[in-house]
């Protein structure tokens, strides 16, 4: 299968890139690993006229920790998130989910850029950073801006980048001192995309009150879900709890019946996955 | 569309040529280079019969173009063996059986040279994990499973050795 014909750009420097974006805009797709865009344009459901390729670009592949948190690169393969002990421990959510998403092939190309910026209701990516309240830095013609993760999102295949606009970072601040994460997610057969998929994360006070808790859906609506927990800061983290943020992500739930699954099926899986996502979480505080 | 000129290193050897951008890395080694091994399976990056070692990690030159490759390095399964030598994992894979077809097995053994140079002494769950990108529609794996164990040891036998 061959792409309809494009024009190919490796520019060596993001301005570089930027300034083609801004030539070409919407006849212009950016390649970060390419492990989405090239089968849709081998399947010709994209058909981009210029393709600009970040690959060539130093400097964006990275994951540094500081006093205020983690900086991930937007062009960091996924199997070096994977494989990040300090990621592991500290930020749990982000190592489950990076080693669900598809197989270690694929993630040695596929980068967390592409998985944040594609704008399918099926990456996983997504939902782990706004259950993590995580900000994306993007560049373009005006200069710089930060978006929270919870903004990004569109609709499906839609989100807050500018044509001329590119993501270069993704930062997540420190959690608490007792904060814990986890993503669920339920899929037909390895390396598949989610039938559904629940990231949370807890932080809670010396009495297991909820302080901050984050959770979002994967593959349960047109785009990523946030689901407004606001109501249950102050409550105890607990099975009592937890059943009603499943309600919660039960009504939040958007999803269609395809080869998947039935919708039913897959609202019913949004309860099932924020509770055990939730318990999870709550046993890595525990140490459990 | 303009073609690119592209220069890699292709299992040792210099490699220049002019590719159209659309062109697909797998078509390039098959058709433009000439070699074969690497297979064309699902075309949709979940088969892993095209898998190639690029710049030392394995990935499905379905998904890949061949412009993308342009200053790299490239392995294939024809690069492996030495002087009419069978590589470590290649032998593994002909005395363990681990093949019935054969139409996997290049992929199979790329991904195991990467996965055996980062963990020389893995688990078979570790194993199966790597695998994981790699269908085989006839062993169910057993076989594959134990050919990659059986290699991990010839390759720790053949360092001690060194």
């Amino acid at each position: 299968m061959y792409p309809a014909p494009f024009e190919y750009f490796a520019p060596k420097s993001l301005d570089e890139a930027i300034s083609l974006l801004e030539k070409y805009k919407e006849e212009a797709k950016v390649i970060a690993g390419g492990q989405s865009l090239t089968i849709l344009m081998k399947l010709r459901l994209a058909r981009p006229k210029y393709l600009i390729d970040l690959n060539k670009i130093p400097g964006l592949e990275y994951i540094i920790e500081s006093n205020e948190g983690i900086k991930i690169g937007a062009m960091t393969r996924m199997n070096d998130i994977a494989e990040n002990e300090l990621i592991r421990k500290t930020y749990p959510i982000i190592h489950d989910a990076a080693i669900n998403i598809a197989d270690p092939l694929v993630r040695n190309m596929g980068t967390i850029g592409g998985n944040l910026c594609h704008g399918d209701p099926g990456n996983d990516m997504p939902s782990v950073m706004i259950a993590l309240n995580a900000v994306y830095t993007v560049k373009g013609t005006r200069g710089e801006r930060k978006i929270k993760a919870e903004d990004f999102y569109i609709d499906t295949f839609q989100t807050a980048l500018e044509p001329d606009e590119i993501l270069t970072e993704v930062f997540v601040a420190k959690p608490e001192p007792k904060n814990g994460s986890a993503y669920e997610k339920i899929k037909r057969r390895v390396g598949d995309f989610a039938v559904a998929a629940v990231g949370a994360s807890i932080s809670v006070d010396e009495n297991l009150r909820i302080k901050k808790i984050g959770i979002a859906l994967t593959s349960l609506g047109p785009k990523v879900l946030k689901v407004d927990t606001s109501g249950l800061i102050g409550s105890v983290a607990n099975e009592d709890t937890f059943e009603k943020v499943g309600e919660l992500s039960y009504k939040t739930a958007q999803p269609s019946s395809d080869i998947r699954g039935p919708a039913e099926y897959k609202r019913d899986m949004a309860k099932a996955l924020t509770i055990r996502a939730l318990r999870l979480s709550l046993n890595r505080i525990l140490g459990k | 569309m303009p073609k690119h000129h592209i220069s890699l290193v292709v299992n040792g050897k210099k490699v220049e040529a002019d590719v159209e951008p659309r062109m697909l890395l797998v078509h390039f080694i098959r058709d433009v280079l000439g070699l074969t091994g690497t297979h064309v399976g699902c075309d949709t990056t979940n088969c892993g019969a095209c898998t190639v070692i690029l710049d030392g990690k394995a990935v499905k030159s379905c998904s890949l173009f061949a412009v993308q490759a342009d200053g790299k390095e490239l392995l294939t399964i024809e690069g492996l063996a030495k002087d009419g030598q069978l590589h470590p994992i290649q032998q593994a894979f002909w005395e363990k059986h681990g093949l019935q077809c054969g139409y996997c097995t290049p992929g199979m053994i790329m991904t195991s040279y990467w996965f055996l140079r980062k963990n020389p002494n893995p688990t078979e769950e570790e194993i199966r994990n790597a695998i994981s990108g790699n269908l085989c529609r006839c062993t169910g794996y057993v076989k594959i499973v134990e050919a990659i164990q059986y290699a991990a040891k010839l390759m720790q036998s053949k360092e001690l050795k060194k």
